[in-house]
């Protein structure tokens, strides 16, 4: 079998609040996401589901314990190469779409490439129009991305994490701040995506009925796991 | 997006061009700090040419003179000098002064030597009478130094031995024109009458009034020193130097030599308070350039910390950031230059074309040196570029999780 996505081996995350006090977010946490799998993380307010995902997209370093993404040792590399690694096996999505307001939305999608690569090429327009054209966006691909409405924005966002290929997509709240037609939407891309090219995403939601569509939940209370069970209702529909 | 382009430019461009209102008015800044150094730039370097093509229009480099006379009081143990009078200092001739002419010939630094001798002498006409200055020239190497035919008003440069060219001041003065005599009277009571056969207007009215041009033989019989000369004028081929060589030209000759340097100290001493006036201005108006685009581009940063995040956490590195905004501050201060440049230039010309002295002639002659425009062009980028250097390090040092979460 192949590697695991992404493996977190006793991982804590403490912040200094004025020297020696400390406060330590999260407390030892395991986890194993394989490929293909669609997972909800939830939680309360403040139990850490931000400092864990900031943790797993590389923008924050644990205190202690592994962090292995796609079979790197992520713990271990200086900021220039996780910059890298962070361009190249992980996608954002977060509640507010933060696109670059100066950019088209093709131009946004091409974005992670263009910073990967250095130069534009004919390569990144073709794949940025191919996930536009996936998400029924090619009408508005020359659009400054201000003209848009949030439900479009939320998917060029989305098609934006899409354009490495990578191996991991995150996305925190990507519904919540979308009408229910436009979340719905939204989050059927993101199935067809993960079904499709069996792309792993970690989904922190407060929406119950979101997190009854994927395929695996973990909850996260306090800076512990206190459930991780897959989702049976979803398991048995595929089925 | 250009295909050519790097990330970091297209994204400074397209930065730039979003905040428009900003990017406008930092310019239009920038525009006017940079057309006032032009235009002052421009303008001393104008004057300055001026004043000194107006001074060595009438005066060689350097002139070689004998050296003053001194009084050499006998020492008598009986006798105590309480004070010793200076000499009286005579119109004499330079000792041996054709060995010193070859000598000067010989020196690589110089370009044209001429012989001349000079002093006062009393030119009437009828009951009109002016003092003036006789100088007795050899016109085909004296003529290499200053340049009369060039500047005759009326008549020719022509000087045979009978003949005068007089300044158009001293001409009005004793209402006299080409082709008139003159009669002059030396101090010893030697007199000559002599023919004009032209008037020059070297641009200096005390020249004009004071100098009249005869030939060499017929200054030596007038000024009752036969086969001497009082001074050797000299060129050089760089004139900034003459007072370096005027140094060297005296210690190896032994006869006195004075630049034009020493001889208009007062005019280096302007030339100095305004260049140093100047620079002090175009430093300040550099730095408040400087001071403008670093605070539009910390209130972009601050604007920014959002996108700037977000692309950080898409794999952006601080290299790539960073050069973002000092991109941006350098093409800032591009624009602003070529348009302050364009500005500076148009002021000077409209200037020029405006100030105009009473008979209509020009004021000053405009001298504009095709690098001033590339020397503000590379100043600007370069101080648009540092400008940026702290809000781009800003901007390269934000933590994304930080910045996004805003």
């Amino acid at each position: 079998m192949a590697d695991p996505v992404l493996v977190l081996d006793a991982v804590k995350k403490s912040y200094a609040v004025g020297t020696p006090v400390e406060v330590e977010v999260l407390h030892g946490l395991d986890l194993t996401l394989e490929q293909g799998e669609f997972v909800a993380l939830i939680g309360p307010s403040g139990s850490g589901k931000s400092t864990l995902l900031n943790l797993v997209g590389l923008l924050d370093r644990p205190t202690s314990g592994r962090l292995v993404l796609h079979g790197e040792d992520a713990t271990v590399l200086d900021d220039a190469d996780l910059t890298r690694l962070r361009g190249r096996s992980i996608g954002f999505v977060f509640q507010y779409h933060h696109l670059i307001a100066a950019f088209t939305a093709r131009e946004n999608v091409a974005m992670p490439m263009l910073l990967d690569r250095g130069f534009p090429d004919e390569a990144m327009f073709t794949r940025a129009d191919a996930l536009l054209d996936q998400f029924r966006l090619a009408r508005w691909r020359d659009q400054p991305v201000g003209q848009l409405s949030g439900g479009q924005q939320q998917r060029v966002a989305i098609a934006r994490a899409l354009a490495m290929n990578p191996a991991l997509v995150l996305a925190d709240e990507p519904t919540g701040n979308l009408d229910t037609k436009s979340a719905d939407i939204a989050f059927d891309l993101m199935r067809e995506i993960n079904e499709t090219y069996r792309t792993t995403f970690l989904v922190v939601t407060h929406d119950p009925r979101l997190a009854r569509r994927c395929d695996r939940i973990v909850e996260l209370v306090d800076g512990r796991f206190t459930a991780d069970r897959p989702n049976v209702a979803v398991r048995e529909e595929a089925v | 997006m250009r295909r050519w382009l790097p990330f970091e430019w297209i994204a400074a461009i397209r930065f730039l061009l979003e905040g428009r209102m900003q990017s406008l008015f930092i310019v239009a800044g920038v525009t006017i700090g940079v057309g006032v150094i032009v235009f002052m730039s421009a303008m001393l370097e104008s004057m300055t040419a001026n004043m000194m093509r107006r001074i060595l229009n009438s005066q060689p480099h350097i002139s070689m003179v004998p050296p003053d006379e001194v009084a050499r009081p006998l020492h008598d143990a009986a006798l105590n000098l309480g004070t010793v009078q200076r000499r009286t200092q005579r119109t004499r001739s330079i000792d041996q002064w054709q060995a010193v002419r070859t000598d000067l010939e010989r020196n690589p630094e110089i370009t044209h030597v001429a012989p001349v001798v000079t002093g006062s002498v009393l030119a009437s006409r009828g009951v009109a009478s002016r003092s003036v200055n006789a100088i007795g020239i050899e016109p085909e190497r004296y003529f290499a130094i200053i340049d009369l035919p060039g500047n005759i008003a009326a008549g020719q440069p022509r000087l045979f031995a009978e003949d005068v060219v007089i300044g158009t001041d001293l001409a009005k003065e004793l209402g006299v024109e080409v082709g008139d005599k003159v009669r002059f009277t030396a101090a010893s009571g030697t007199m000559m009458t002599l023919t004009i056969t032209g008037l020059f207007d070297l641009g200096n009215r005390f020249t004009n009034l004071r100098n009249v041009y005869v030939a060499l033989r017929t200054g030596q019989a007038l000024l009752g020193l036969i086969g001497g000369s009082t001074a050797i004028e000299v060129t050089v081929s760089d004139v900034y130097a003459a007072e370096d060589v005027a140094k060297v030209l005296q210690a190896t000759t032994g006869v006195g030599a004075d630049s034009w340097i020493k001889t208009n100290a007062q005019f280096f001493n302007v030339m100095n308070i305004q260049s140093i006036s100047n620079t002090t201005i175009r430093l300040l108006v550099g730095l408040s350039v400087a001071f403008g685009i670093a605070s539009v581009l910390i209130v972009s940063v601050v604007q920014r910390s959002k996108e700037i995040g977000i692309l950080r956490a898409m794999g952006a590195s601080r290299g790539q950031i960073l050069r973002v905004f000092l991109i941006q501050g350098g093409v800032l201060g591009l624009i602003g230059s070529i348009f302050g440049s364009s500005l500076g230039l148009v002021a000077i010309w409209g200037f020029h074309a405006v100030a105009r002295n009473p008979d209509g002639s020009e004021f000053f002659p405009l001298i504009i040196d095709w690098w001033l425009p590339v020397l503000a062009a590379l100043m600007a980028t370069a101080t648009g570029v540092v400008a940026a250097v702290t809000p781009a390090l800003r901007a390269a040092r934000l933590d994304p999780v930080v910045a996004i979460r805003g």
